[in-house]
Formats: structure tokens, C-alpha cells, sequence
């Protein structure tokens, strides 16, 4: 078989993108909601890698670093809040974090 | 033509990988799977020439991240998930949504998109250290800079949303 075209590279992040979503919809563990958004972030950062390679320029690699700079970020606050949740509440079931429903 | 099952491959393993972490019930065995959805991905960067960022792939994702990921699962004794119906209605009318969601954008890169070219591995290095390193200290050095302050300020909170937990 010949080479992969690019488009392959791109339907295989919407895959990724639509998987993402699916578990911070679907699923009801904090962490692993939070671990859905690394998955999407992936998914974004594998778009911009090959629309790099379309182009021939690396400005998409240079975005592609800083969401993964913002997602490093992001993970080390969102564990503590998760942690601040858990010694709070005592659960870490989304559905059972629900102060502002009457 | 190595390249072509090498993109196969890590691409089953990404999808495969994506599923179990969608599926499985213990937080624990999600983050195993998304650590594999990283490794493949990673591979799939270096076929495309982004040498850099691979590397940096694995060490601040597949490294850094996920062991902040499991050190928290392991340290909140995480077990798995009760079962919610409260949202029955977002469950029935999610999946069509999501499908609908895939076809339009696979719609957009097989219809609407001009044709793109063949990834063929080694033909463009142009993701080596130097070439990023060139850019981010000419044209991204404020972007760099700014981002380096974020990091700086996410350090911070998490210090003091922790501190704040222990007490």
C-alpha cells in the first residue's frame, strides 16, 4: 500500500475529539471528566500537527507546545480543586456536587 | 511503505485506547488507557516530522501529567462510579448527536477541503529542536514570555488550593 494521505491524520482526531466529548458528557467521575479534556486537548494538538505538515510551516507546532504548556497548567489546577472538592464533600460523583440546585 | 502499518497501528491503538477510557468504570484503568492514547500519539507525531514535540509528548504528558493524574487517583483512594439516571435524556440524544457530529467533520475533510498531500515519513523535517527554538525566541517571544508568567500563576494556585486542603 502507497502512503497515508493527510485526511486520514484528520479523521482520526475527530475520532479522538468525538471520544473526548462522549466522556465528559457520559461519565460521572470527576477525574475521569477531567481526564476527557486531556484527550480533547490531544485530539486539537494532533489537527494542528498536520495541517503543520500541510503547510510546510511549524507555527502550528509552536501552538501545538503552548496547549500543551496551558494543559500542564491546567491539570496541576484542576487536581487541587478536585482535591479541595474531596476534602470538602467527600465524593468526587459530579452528580452529588450540587450545592447550587435547591 | 513501513510508515503506512505504522500509522495503522498506532492509530487502532489510539482509537482502541480512547474507547476503554470512555468505558471502563475505575479511574484507575482510564488513566492507563489515556496513557496509551499519548504514547500512540506521540508516534504519530514523529511520522509527520514534529521530532520536538513528540519528545515532548511523552515527557510532559505521558510523564509529568499522568503521574499527577495517578498520584491523585491513588491518593483520594478513587473507586468506581455509581451508575446515574439522572440524565436519561442527554444519554438517549447524545450518541446520534455525537455520530452526526464525526460525519459533518469528516464531511468538511473528504469534501469541502482541497486536496491534501501524502504523509510521506522523512520527506519534511521541520519540527527539529532548532527550528522551534528559532521561532519561540523570534516571533513567539512575547507569546513565550506571557506564557511562562501563566505557568508561574498555576503554580501558585495549586500551592494554595493544596495548603488550603491539609489544613
Amino acid at each position: 500500500m502507497g502512503h497515508v494521505p493527510l485526511s486520514w491524520y484528520l479523521i482520526l482526531s475527530a475520532i479522538l475529539f468525538a471520544l473526548g466529548v462522549a466522556g465528559f458528557v457520559y461519565r460521572k467521575s470527576v477525574i475521569t471528566v477531567f481526564m476527557s479534556i486531556e484527550l480533547m486537548l490531544n485530539a486539537v494538538n494532533l489537527t494542528f500537527i498536520a495541517f503543520s505538515y500541510e503547510l510546510h510551516r511549524i507555527d502550528g507546532h509552536i501552538f501545538s507546545f503552548f496547549v500543551m504548556v496551558v494543559a500542564a497548567a491546567e491539570a496541576a489546577v484542576g487536581l487541587a480543586i478536585i482535591l479541595t472538592i474531596f476534602k470538602n464533600r467527600g465524593t468526587l460523583q459530579i452528580d452529588e456536587v450540587d450545592s447550587l440546585k435547591l | 511503505m513501513i510508515d503506512s502499518w505504522i500509522f495503522i497501528i498506532c492509530a487502532i491503538v489510539a482509537v482502541v485506547c480512547g474507547f476503554n477510557l470512555v468505558l471502563q468504570k475505575h479511574p484507575i484503568a482510564s488513566a492507563l488507557s489515556l496513557i496509551g492514547v499519548m504514547g500512540s500519539l506521540a508516534v504519530l507525531y514523529l511520522l509527520l516530522g514534529a521530532e520536538f514535540l513528540a519528545m515532548a509528548q511523552m515527557i510532559v504528558y505521558g510523564g509529568a501529567v499522568m503521574v499527577l493524574f495517578v498520584f491523585v487517583i491513588m491518593l483520594l483512594n478513587a473507586g468506581t462510579e455509581k451508575a446515574s439516571t439522572k440524565s436519561w435524556f442527554a444519554q438517549i440524544l447524545g450518541l446520534p448527536l455525537l455520530l452526526c457530529f464525526v460525519g459533518l467533520l469528516a464531511y468538511l475533510v473528504w469534501g469541502v477541503l482541497p486536496p491534501l498531500r501524502d504523509v510521506d515519513f522523512g520527506s519534511w523535517v521541520g519540527g527539529t529542536a532548532q527550528h522551534i527554538g528559532e521561532l519561540l525566541f523570534t516571533t513567539y517571544l512575547l507569546p513565550f514570555e506571557v506564557i511562562s508568567v501563566l505557568i508561574l500563576i498555576a503554580i501558585l494556585g495549586a500551592v494554595v488550593l493544596a495548603r488550603r486542603e491539609i489544613e
